[in-house]
């Protein structure tokens, strides 16, 4: 059997509440699962362990993609499938190619992008969310902390949060969630 | 520590503000019901707009013959006002992709007013193109799928199928740029109280945004990738309008000069006309707080960059046409000095060039009632920059015999009128249906770092 281990949820009034409070509990062996806030807080990826995002080479790869495809096509349709003679340009005129395959490549990485920063973070339209607490939207900083251990290690983490100026806290066995 | 904010100083009032009176000031607009005055403007640009429709149908059933083009001016109106809307599209990618790439904090306040003046004025540009194939409903054909015409596809070579790519793929990534800052900030109108039809589809719109770091962590890098691909589109779209011309033989036209000149241009003229947009909307809006004199006075400072640059472009281009010994560019600029370009040519230059020079006061940029009129009549003169450029080369081509005049119809002038009014209607809709200020940028802004311990403290 492992060690139980509880979800506290904790919600702050202001941003440098919410961060002193997560640093003090994770030197005592917390573990910050999320943090919640109306505006990117940036500077809670390093209590999150967050890396950075893989969407860039996303966009590179789909770049390149599109690209590809856009010279592939209109190379095959100028000289290949259906030759037509403009003006007596050559049926293979590479550098007119240019400003489309540019506007393609644009196109497919900006929108494949999207694509996949919703696909990942499940973003539907018509989902409803489930919200930590109210008021993240508007002016409410949220976390989520699992504290492992039982006895001494969540009335502490509690006692903390509560240092650091908490305006609501609750907490759950960590398998009521499953 | 976050950089200080530009505007901290003189938003002691609103820093502060909580976060929750920031979130209901910038939410009243969407809540609240539209007022007289906003219903009076409604009025007046859905009239020009009907006026605007009504003028299009007339053509369209009848054919552009309705026009005053003729054999050698074939380009009039349609396109003048086509570079012109696209132009002003330009500055919506400006302000919220170049100066978020330049870390200009200031443009929040304006950001999705530009972004959405982008899309309008997209839409009113693309009318034209449109009107003028004659046959609109063959539009499709621009696009390549295989057909049974052969499969004839089109002619990539063309800078015509360029601009129809380049402006596609523009208008994609604009509304694309702009859902995805709208997108937590109609989470937060979902998450008031309060009941009606439009917040259940913004709420539906909202697609279920949470708030939680992990997502905001990926939104900033996606909105810095689009930042960057959108820098690129501004560049490259103008450009691409500009080949439209460049490419061809005809003198005035035909110059290397050409990108950097309509890039500018539309960058110009689009900062123009947002800061007229901007200007009416913080005073209708009860903004003041949030946009400032400083936004106003940062604005002023840009536009003026850009009519001191394309003063230099002008004096390029009749550089180039004296110095080039070439006898068809000299008479092009004869043309637009002394010819019958002279009284657009001199409108462009003034409105363009001189009168933005009253910006260099630092009380001018600072004063709305100084500011507006300058900005409205920068429009003026890169209209008639667009004209000058359209129909003059058109006008005076190789062949004398050739020269013909071009005086716009009636139909023409009040299909002009029409897409200002359709582009004013969409914005005063726009500003009864969206936050016209980012609600999370703001408050990032505003609050990012304030009354914090220095950094070295938090990080764990």
């Amino acid at each position: 059997m492992s060690r139980p281990a509880f979800r506290i949820t904790a919600a702050f009034a202001r941003e440098v509440d919410l961060l002193a409070a997560l640093s003090s509990v994770r030197e005592h062996g917390a573990e910050v699962l999320e943090v919640y806030g109306p505006y990117p807080l940036s500077r809670a990826d390093a209590l999150l362990g967050k890396r950075p995002t893989r969407l860039p080479w996303i966009c590179f790869m789909l770049a390149i993609a599109g690209a590809a495809f856009k010279i592939w096509f209109q190379v095959w349709t100028s000289s290949v499938d259906w030759r037509l003679n403009v003006g007596g340009k050559p049926w293979n005129s590479l550098p007119a190619f240019v400003p489309v395959t540019f506007e393609v490549m644009v196109l497919v990485a900006g929108l494949g992008a999207l694509l996949a920063f919703l696909a990942r973070r499940r973003l539907i339209p018509g989902r409803r969310p489930k919200l930590p607490v109210a008021g993240i939207t508007d002016d409410v900083f949220a976390a989520l902390v699992r504290v492992e251990g039982s006895g001494e290690s969540v009335p502490r983490a509690l006692k903390l949060l509560e240092q650091q100026g908490a305006l609501h806290l609750s907490w759950l066995e960590e398998g009521d969630f499953r | 520590m976050a950089e200080p904010l530009l505007l901290r100083d003189e938003l002691n009032d609103v820093r502060e503000r909580s976060l929750e009176r920031i979130t209901d000031d910038l939410c009243r607009n969407v809540e609240s019901r539209a007022g007289l005055s906003w219903w009076l403007a409604f009025g007046v640009s859905a009239l020009v707009a009907g006026a605007g429709l009504l003028a299009v149908i007339y053509q369209l059933r009848t054919g552009i013959g309705t026009w005053g083009l003729n054999k050698s001016v074939s380009w009039g109106f349609a396109i003048t006002n086509f570079v012109f809307w696209i132009g002003i599209g330009h500055a919506g990618t400006f302000i919220s992709a170049i100066l978020y790439l330049l870390g200009q904090r200031w443009r929040v306040a304006i950001s999705r007013s530009a972004e959405a003046g982008t899309l309008l004025a997209v839409c009113c540009a693309a009318i034209f193109p449109l009107i003028h194939l004659g046959r609109p409903w063959l539009a499709f054909w621009m696009a390549p799928y295989p057909n049974f015409r052969g499969p004839l596809w089109i002619n990539f070579r063309s800078p015509l199928v360029w601009d129809f790519f380049a402006i596609g793929t523009y208008f994609s990534i604009s509304v694309a740029f702009f859902y995805l800052g709208l997108l937590p900030d109609l989470a937060t109108v979902r998450d008031r109280d309060g009941s009606g039809l439009w917040k259940r589809v913004l709420g539906w719109a909202s697609l279920g945004w949470d708030g939680s770091q992990s997502t905001w962590h990926r939104w900033q890098t996606l909105y810095l990738l689009l930042a960057g691909l959108a820098t690129a589109l501004v560049i490259s779209v103008h450009t691409i309008v500009s080949w439209d011309f460049a490419v061809s033989i005809l003198p005035g036209w035909h110059s290397t000069i050409f990108p950097p000149y309509f890039v500018t241009g539309a960058i110009f003229s689009g900062l123009a006309m947002v800061v007229t947009l901007v200007l009416v909307a913080r005073v209708a809006l009860d903004l003041e707080a949030y946009v400032t004199l400083r936004h106003i006075e940062l604005m002023s400072k840009v536009v003026l960059f850009c009519s001191c640059f394309i003063g230099l472009v002008y004096l390029v281009e009749m550089f180039h046409a004296l110095y080039s010994g070439d006898p068809y560019e000299m008479r092009v600029l004869q043309n637009r000095l002394t010819g019958p370009m002279q009284i657009p040519f001199g409108i462009m230059v003034a409105c363009n060039v001189l009168l933005p020079q009253i910006l260099w006061l630092p009380g001018a940029r600072r004063r709305t009632w100084v500011v507006l009129p300058i900005v409205l009549l920068i429009n003026v003169g890169m209209w008639f920059e667009r004209f000058t450029i359209v129909t003059g080369s058109l006008e005076r081509d190789f062949l004398p015999s050739n020269w013909m005049g071009y005086t716009p119809t009636l139909i023409e002038l009040v299909t002009l009128a029409g897409s200002f009014g359709l582009f004013f209607c969409g914005f005063l809709i726009f500003c009864r249906l969206f936050p016209v200020i980012p609600i999370s940028e703001t408050k990032a802004a505003l609050l990012e770092g304030y009354d914090v311990e220095p950094a070295g403290e938090l990080e764990a």
